[in-house]
């Protein structure tokens, strides 16, 4: 009897288990499908792209090892992102010295858009072309601004989607100056 | 844990209301299917027990019980009935505009109950973990309480005998009484019952005539399928099983694919919209009543690259071609397993406009110099020669006014605007031509100098469906499973007529889980021209 009993306990053990399992694994995977493609803490997507502003291409992990970096998403058609390019262009200089690049990724269709949005508001820090958007793609950004804070080590520290002020720009920024600096 | 005895030697589980062998109603379990109270029995699954009352219960036995409750399995889908009512109330956060804030739409569009439906997170209802778990449990709760009921029923129906109580007999619904049945008649009506496909059994001159009882397994062979049909429904979070993307692609483009790891480009070689001619007699009513052309196809040529070597985003990769073809609605271009479908176009992007430059009053407009301005890679400035170029202060692809400034609203060509300076020989500093379509803005009438259009080239866009699906087949089994299931437990009936010899008198009794006209007739029909009484249907009587 005792014996039929620990068999059904078995049983029913089992089943629960495996009911279990189902229903977990259907929370956790359609809890993944909203996650955002790079999560933080996470090594940043590498890749290289055509300088609008400077001579060559920037490749991520090989021209900006051992620095902090934000990589911002933007265009000139993209009225908040051409909002935070001043505070962006203020604090270059002084966050340059410290190790920090700041990497600003177009998704404009032309470079001449690109162009004469520079030479408007006389911007200095490296500006790249996304031309087809495979960039903006592997980071996830569906929406724009968009903004990644890397560490020295290659990892997220931090994502915004959305635009930045002044204080928390220089706040993030803060976050990814190399070690050696601080 | 007590298991119970019946007089016929049968030991059945705790909670039984009818003997597996006998069918004799046991006493202290009357109440479980309410039998008390009435002259008939209830029949349904055929009085075994469905949960053992267990004393010292584990969890995993409370969890289980607290499952396979039927009550339990009804609250859940009511419960699931209603969330999914009030995600029906207002649009679900997919369907919003994409460019405002959830929370502002929700509370600009609906006011406090838009705001209150937002907090509550009913704005991404069907996604959200409790609406999950409800159905989840749902499954859990068909799978528990089939296993519950499906064992004993199937132990009952296996372990039934020929001669069964007499309590259980007269409590049938279909039951009569004959006095002085001769053998000869008994055999009869058993030779007509077989022919009719019963099968018989036969104990002490007790016999059992049965057909259909494959009928029983119906309910739970569909609740297979509808088991089958939620694990592919899982399975539909899984990229390898399901995915289902978007991508816009202009004619002459070659565009990455989503969702294939950076791995395939898609090149728009031409889009066609075809309409139906209004010429042809067959169509020319139908238009003429539409007020509008009618499209007859969609179709995009297609060449799909695979990348060569490892790239990383943003690099120029070298492309083999792997695939080519037209792309028409429900003809999808396939790439190993993802197929591309035609889901939307835009017609008349701008791809290239060209220009010349004349004098302002000259009424023939002879061009003194052309250019054209390409917006897949427009220059900065055109040289027109003998001295002439235009520089282009400005571009802007989507061109309007915001507050007496110009500006663009995408990056796309629909409605493209010039501020071009010219420079010249003859020229003073440089002349502004401020174009758009249809419009040369001039901000300064002196202008010696004028740009008109001379020309343009369109392209169309492309809308296709990137999607890759393995869980067809696994709906598929499923919704047949459920059919087979609905059939088996439809169209097949579980009949049982007992023959109960008394010492003067012959009992018959007889039971079916639906259609009991049917059975009546396979009884009478039977009985006809033997001294057997008809059996009464009992509910009736009353």
């Amino acid at each position: 009897m005792s014996n039929k009993k620990k068999k059904r306990f078995i049983f029913r053990s089992i089943v629960l288990a495996i009911l279990l399992g189902a229903v977990v694994f259907a929370l956790v995977s359609n809890f993944m499908k909203d996650k955002e493609a790079v999560a933080d803490g996470d090594q940043a997507p590498p890749f290289e792209l055509e300088q609008v502003n400077g001579e060559g291409a920037i490749h991520l992990s090989e021209d900006l090892k051992g620095k902090g970096v934000m990589v911002n998403f933007w265009a000139t058609y993209c009225d908040p992102c051409k909002e935070e390019m001043p505070y962006m262009q203020k604090l270059y200089p002084e966050y340059k010295e410290k190790g920090v690049e700041i990497v600003a990724v177009s998704l404009d269709a032309t470079k001449l858009r690109i162009r004469n949005w520079i030479d408007k508001n006389h911007l200095t820090f490296p500006i790249v072309h996304d031309k087809n958007g495979t960039v903006m793609e592997a980071y996830g950004v569906f929406d724009l601004p968009a903004s990644f804070f890397i560490n020295p080590d290659g990892t997220v520290e931090r994502q915004v989607l959305g635009a930045l002020t002044l204080d928390r720009l220089e706040g993030y920024l803060n976050e990814i100056v190399p070690e050696s600096e601080k | 844990m007590n298991e119970i005895k019946c007089e016929c030697g049968h030991v059945n589980p705790e909670g039984t209301v009818l003997c597996e062998a006998c069918g004799k109603p046991i006493e202290r379990n009357q109440h479980i299917d309410g039998n008390e109270k009435s002259k008939l029995l209830n029949m349904r699954y055929e009085g075994s027990a469905r949960r053992s009352k267990t004393r010292n219960q584990t969890v995993v036995d409370k969890i289980w019980i607290f499952f396979s409750s039927v009550k339990v399995g009804v609250w859940l889908i009511v419960l699931t009935l209603i969330a999914s009512i009030i995600g029906t109330i207002l649009p679900q956060e997919m369907y919003i505009p994409q460019n405002v804030e959830a929370a502002d739409h929700y509370r600009d569009e609906y006011g406090l109950f838009g705001q209150i439906y937002y907090q509550l997170g009913f704005h991404n209802l069907y996604s959200s973990w409790w609406y999950i778990l409800l159905i989840a449990s749902i499954g859990v709760s068909l799978v528990i309480c089939s296993i519950d009921r499906v064992v004993p029923l199937y132990r009952a129906l296996k372990r039934q005998k020929p001669k069964r109580h007499s309590n259980f007999i007269r409590r049938q619904r279909l039951f009569g009484k004959t006095e002085n049945v001769k053998q000869a008649d008994i055999d009869q009506v058993v030779s007509r019952l077989k022919k009719k496909r019963y099968r018989i059994s036969e104990e002490n001159g007790h016999i059992l005539a049965e057909k259909g009882r494959f009928s029983r397994w119906g309910p739970y062979v569909n609740h297979i399928g509808l088991i089958i049909v939620l694990i592919a429904a899982i399975l539909r979070s899984m990229s390898f099983f399901y995915i289902e993307d978007y991508v816009w692609v202009r004619e002459g483009e070659t565009k990455l694919i989503p969702q294939t790891d950076g791995q395939y480009f898609i090149k728009n070689n031409d889009f066609i919209m075809d309409v139906y001619d209004e010429n042809d007699e067959r169509y020319a009513e139908a238009i003429k009543k539409n007020g509008e052309m009618i499209p007859s196809n969609y179709e995009t040529k297609a060449e799909i690259y695979k990348v060569k070597g490892d790239t990383i985003p943003g690099q120029d990769p070298e492309l083999t071609k792997v695939n080519e073809g037209e792309i028409r609605v429900n003809e999808p271009l396939t790439v190993e397993d993802i197929s591309l479908y035609q889901a939307s176009y835009q017609l008349n992007e701008f791809q290239s406009m060209s220009f010349k430059l004349h004098l302002s009053d000259d009424e023939n407009e002879s061009p003194i110099g052309e250019f054209t301005f390409d917006m897949n890679n427009p220059k900065k400035e055109y040289d027109l020669g003998n001295g002439y170029r235009v520089v282009v202060d400005d571009y802007f692809p989507e061109f309007f006014m915001e507050e007496g400034v110009p500006d663009t609203k995408s990056k796309y060509p629909k409605k493209p605007a010039f501020i071009f300076f010219v420079y010249g020989p003859d020229i003073e500093d440089y002349e502004v031509n401020f174009l758009t379509i249809g419009a040369n803005l001039n901000p300064h009438n002196n202008n010696q100098y004028k740009i008109s259009i001379t020309g343009v080239d369109m392209r169309d866009v492309t809308g296709l469906t990137v999607k890759r699906d393995h869980t067809l087949p696994f709906f598929a089994v499923g919704a047949i499973i459920f059919m087979i299931g609905v059939v088996q437990g439809m169209y097949w009936y579980h009949r049982r007529v007992w023959i109960h010899p008394r010492e003067n008198e012959v009992w018959i009794a007889a039971h079916t889980n639906k259609n009991w006209y049917g059975l009546k007739k396979d009884i009478e029909s039977s009985l006809e021209g033997t001294d057997f009484n008809i059996p009464d249907d009992q509910q009736e009587l009353k």
